[in-house]
């Protein structure tokens, strides 16, 4: 039976990176009792597997792993096992059933949601009203928006603009922040870093990466329609 | 959430942040204590989280009401490079407050070569580096741990020692300290006191002088309330010992990644250069029972995948057989791996390892130490070429065909012979799995890796007369086994790895040093030196350096030839096994006569004065 897995990261917790957390899981999964199954030799390992890498000093809302398990208690139940161990900084927020056919979180992600704002201690160069009209002109009436994506072997230029699904400035307690709606996956991987530091530059301004604080809200697949839906909506829950 | 002491900027700039941000899951978070405690590993956070000393004394502290116990690790080069610029003090991982601020800072010392990190970790928390500099606003600093039984090197640096199992004296030391610091006693009248508890030893509070040959003549407290000699504190019942059954579980992969199961402490074997098999005295074991409980709730509470033995000689626990068939049953159902120590091969070792290992990629593990009989009869090692031949020919036979050998070079009495006769041995054992194996049955060629490392003389073992050699001629020994390698019919099967020189120089000078070397350790914390342990950051010209500018005579620790009678550094510490008992073992060695076992024949060593452990078994 294949479960699908989403929890919460926040607080000092950013600064444990992807491998450090799937360690994290599979030790919590043994702790909260979960019926996980085990593959098959001499050193059997967790069927486990997670959606989307999230980079260290990032925060999220919406993380995703998939494992398989022989039998389970309900959803609600499970969430509360889990929760009982967990340290502060990580949260399970959700626990469904996939149909057995489904494919592996990390081969549908499609998009993903973010929110970029500013760290206590650091300002904005613009105001709000300011950034929406340099997005406006910088961004949207423009006809393409080429950046060079660097990758360790090649550099190429790449138009961001159908790429990003959303980019839009908001306020939050007085300050500017960023929402962006970003293609995410095995083949157009868009960092939203990447997005607004291209804005910056194109401003001739400098980006300052420890001036912005980069929160994962959601992530998503394709459901055949082709719209984007959350992760955990292609699973159902457990009573 | 609580607010880190490092910066998100500091954090994202240095390597895996995660060492410093504290928040793993059994860690104990207290929000106020009457004392604050920090317990130090001065090592990189990955080393320190694997030690279990510490972990028993963190849960057995912070057990206490009164007190919140903290940990801290050496930062790393890269962090401290910050700290230092920004001069951000160091703090500990549960509050993220500075330790300068708390009421003990301890640390414990697990190797000679962590002594620069001991500077390290008091600069970092702003605390000034030698004891007499102190005032009633720093914390006291205390010592533990198998170095602090010759604690004279580095007395200079610490307010106190507690010399022995931590289990014992720590409460009545910590209550003595609540009770004086509520109705403010200075730390001087304190420090007195305290010297007072069997098993403090208060450097400030003791006086050494010397002879004219640089040798002491005499070691005298300062009063007369407090004892002339420091006894070991032993605790004489580990079946009931606190023992941590939520252990700390680190985010990033520490060395020891793993439930670690405290079976037995001590040692009946009684080899001459091992310290360990000394100071621990007398053998105790841990109760099967308790020991299963121990594991199914630490694996419970962690969730580690692997489970792990510790002991000095696990194949002597006399429960072993119970013990392991319990864990495989026990950890088959839940997917858990059990690592096993170096047990002695055998048949019913070498069945267990085929329960629980990868035959394929594991492989036979002996310890000779020596390479002739001769030379193991000197070191008391029970060892013989029969055992480690028909071990072999055991394993090889049951399908491995890997084979590791430990050896020491420079130890005493040996001879070109004794070198000679590592790599024959290796080449024995080579030929007898191209014997005992039929072609068609072989896994590709044998694999036998022999590994040597320098004999270091340590205190409290019959070897602490012993003397040392030059780094080149330890580097010439080395060389004489690996040109003798080749010459071996099967060399092509045969690798040989021997360790660096220069460290074991300084090893053996910090191991048996006196006072006076204090100064030295000093001069190279402050030319930039530690992290002595790790190669990359090892720098033996700045030590060369500072013993030049200290005026020490390196050969006075090494070379020279120590009488019989004479006093040293140590001698003030009673370790329960007398120095009579070390003394007729350094002549038997001599004599190359070998001294049975504990369980075979109680040879009056002096462990029998703890009322307990093998001393004592079969005796109603």
């Amino acid at each position: 039976m294949k479960i699908r897995i989403k929890f919460r990261k926040w607080g000092v917790m950013k600064f444990i990176g992807h491998l450090d957390m799937m360690r994290y899981f599979q030790k919590a999964v043994r702790r909260a009792n979960i019926d996980i199954r085990y593959s098959e030799g001499f050193s059997p390992h967790q069927i486990m597997s997670f959606a989307a890498p999230l980079g260290v000093g990032i925060t999220s809302d919406g993380e995703y792993f998939d494992i398989e398990v022989h039998s389970t208690a309900s959803s609600k139940e499970s969430i509360a096992a889990l929760n009982q161990t967990m340290v502060d900084g990580v949260e399970v927020t959700s626990y469904v059933k996939l149909p057995d056919n489904s494919k592996t979180a990390m081969s549908i992600v499609a998009a993903a949601d973010y929110r970029l704002s500013y760290k206590e201690g650091y300002e904005s160069p613009y105001s709000v009203q300011e950034w929406k009209e340099i997005l406006t002109r910088e961004f949207y009436n423009q006809p393409s928006f080429l950046i060079t994506k660097k990758t360790k072997k090649s550099e190429r230029k790449v138009d961001l603009k159908p790429l990003v699904y959303a980019f839009s400035v908001e306020e939050h307690d007085g300050e500017p922040s960023f929402f962006l709606k970003v293609s995410t996956g095995s083949i157009d991987n868009i960092k939203p870093e990447l997005v607004l530091s291209s804005v910056y530059e194109k401003m001739g301004i400098p980006y300052n990466e420890n001036a912005i604080q980069i929160h994962r809200m959601e992530v998503f697949a394709r459901d055949e329609s082709g719209k984007l839906i959350p992760l955990d909506a292609l699973g159902e829950e457990i009573r | 959430m609580k607010k880190l002491a490092l910066s998100d900027e500091i954090l994202m700039q240095i390597e895996k942040p995660a060492r410093y941000i504290g928040n793993e899951l059994n860690s104990v978070v207290k929000d106020t204590s009457q004392i604050r405690f920090a317990m130090c590993f001065p090592d990189v956070y990955e080393i320190g989280m694997s030690h279990l000393g510490i972990q028993i004394l963190y849960d057995m502290f912070n057990r206490r009401e009164d007190t919140w116990c903290e940990r801290v690790y050496s930062p790393w080069p890269d962090l401290h490079k910050i700290m230092k610029e920004q001069h951000i003090p160091l703090f500990g991982l549960e509050s993220q407050e500075p330790i300068k601020n708390f009421d003990f800072i301890g640390l414990t010392l697990q190797y000679e070569m962590c002594y620069t990190n001991i500077l390290q970790i008091l600069d970092l928390a702003q605390v000034p580096l030698l004891a007499k500099d102190r005032t009633d606003d720093d914390p006291i600093v205390l010592g533990g741990g198998p170095c602090s039984y010759n604690p004279e090197p580095i007395a200079a640096f610490f307010d106190c020692f507690y010399i022995g199992e931590g289990e014992i004296q720590y409460n009545a030391f910590l209550d003595l300290y609540k009770e004086m610091h509520s109705k403010n006693y200075s730390r001087k009248s304190f420090l007195h006191e305290a010297a007072k508890i069997e098993g403090i030893y208060v450097p400030s509070l003791y006086e050494v002088s010397y002879k004219s040959d640089g040798t002491i003549s005499a070691f005298t407290p300062l009063y007369d309330d407090i004892p002339a000699t420091i006894k070991k504190q032993v605790d004489m019942d580990l079946t009931e010992a606190v023992y941590p059954e939520k252990p700390v579980v680190p985010f990033i992969k520490a060395t020891q990644d793993r439930v670690v199961l405290e079976i037995q402490r001590g040692c009946i074997r009684g080899c001459r250069f091992c310290q360990a098999g000394m100071i621990y005295r007398p053998n105790r074991e841990k109760d099967v029972e308790r020991l299963k409980e121990l594991a199914h709730t630490m694996l419970a509470e962690t969730g580690y995948e692997e489970i792990s033995l510790s002991s000095l000689s696990s194949s002597d626990y006399s429960q072993l057989e119970e013990l392991i068939n319990f864990l495989i049953e026990e950890c088959s159902k839940k997917h858990v791996n059990i690592s096993l120590p170096s047990l002695r091969i055998d048949a019913f070792s070498l069945d267990i390892m085929q329960k629980v290992q990868d035959i394929k990629k594991s492989s036979l593990t002996f310890a000779p130490e020596a390479g002739s009989q001769r030379l193991r009869n000197v070191i008391n090692k029970g060892l013989t070429v029969d055992n480690i031949l028909s071990g072999s020919r055991e394993a090889f036979l049951g399908g491995w065909n890997k084979v590791k050998l430990y050896f020491m070079l420079g130890l005493p009495t040996e001879t070109e012979e004794d070198m000679r006769a590592i790599p024959e041995l290796a080449n024995d054992i080579a030929a007898l799995y191209y014997e005992t194996v039929p072609k068609e049955q072989r896994n590709g060629k044998c694999q036998i890796t022999i590994s040597t490392s320098f004999f270091v003389p340590k205190p409290f073992t019959p070897f602490q007369w012993a003397t040392m050699l030059d780094p080149s001629d330890y580097l010439e020994r080395a060389k004489i086994v690996n040109d003798h390698v080749k010459e071996q019919l099967n060399h092509k099967s045969i690798r040989y790895n021997w360790h660096e020189a220069d460290v074991t120089v300084l090893e053996g000078i910090l191991a048996r040093g006196d006072r006076k070397i204090s100064e030295a350790i000093l001069y190279v914390y402050q030319h930039g030196g530690f992290f002595d342990a790790w190669s990359e950051y090892f720098n033996f010209n700045l030590w060369l350096e500072a013993f030049d500018a200290c005026d020490i005579d390196m050969d006075f620790y090494t070379k020279r030839p120590r009488q019989e009678d004479e006093i040293f550094p140590w001698d003030f510490i009673d370790v329960g096994v007398s120095k009579d008992f070390l003394l007729r073992e350094w002549r038997t060695a001599h004599n190359e006569l070998v001294t049975p076992n504990c369980r075979m024949r109680c040879s009056g060593c002096g462990a029998r004065q703890f009322d307990g452990g093998v001393c004592f078994e079969n005796q109603n």
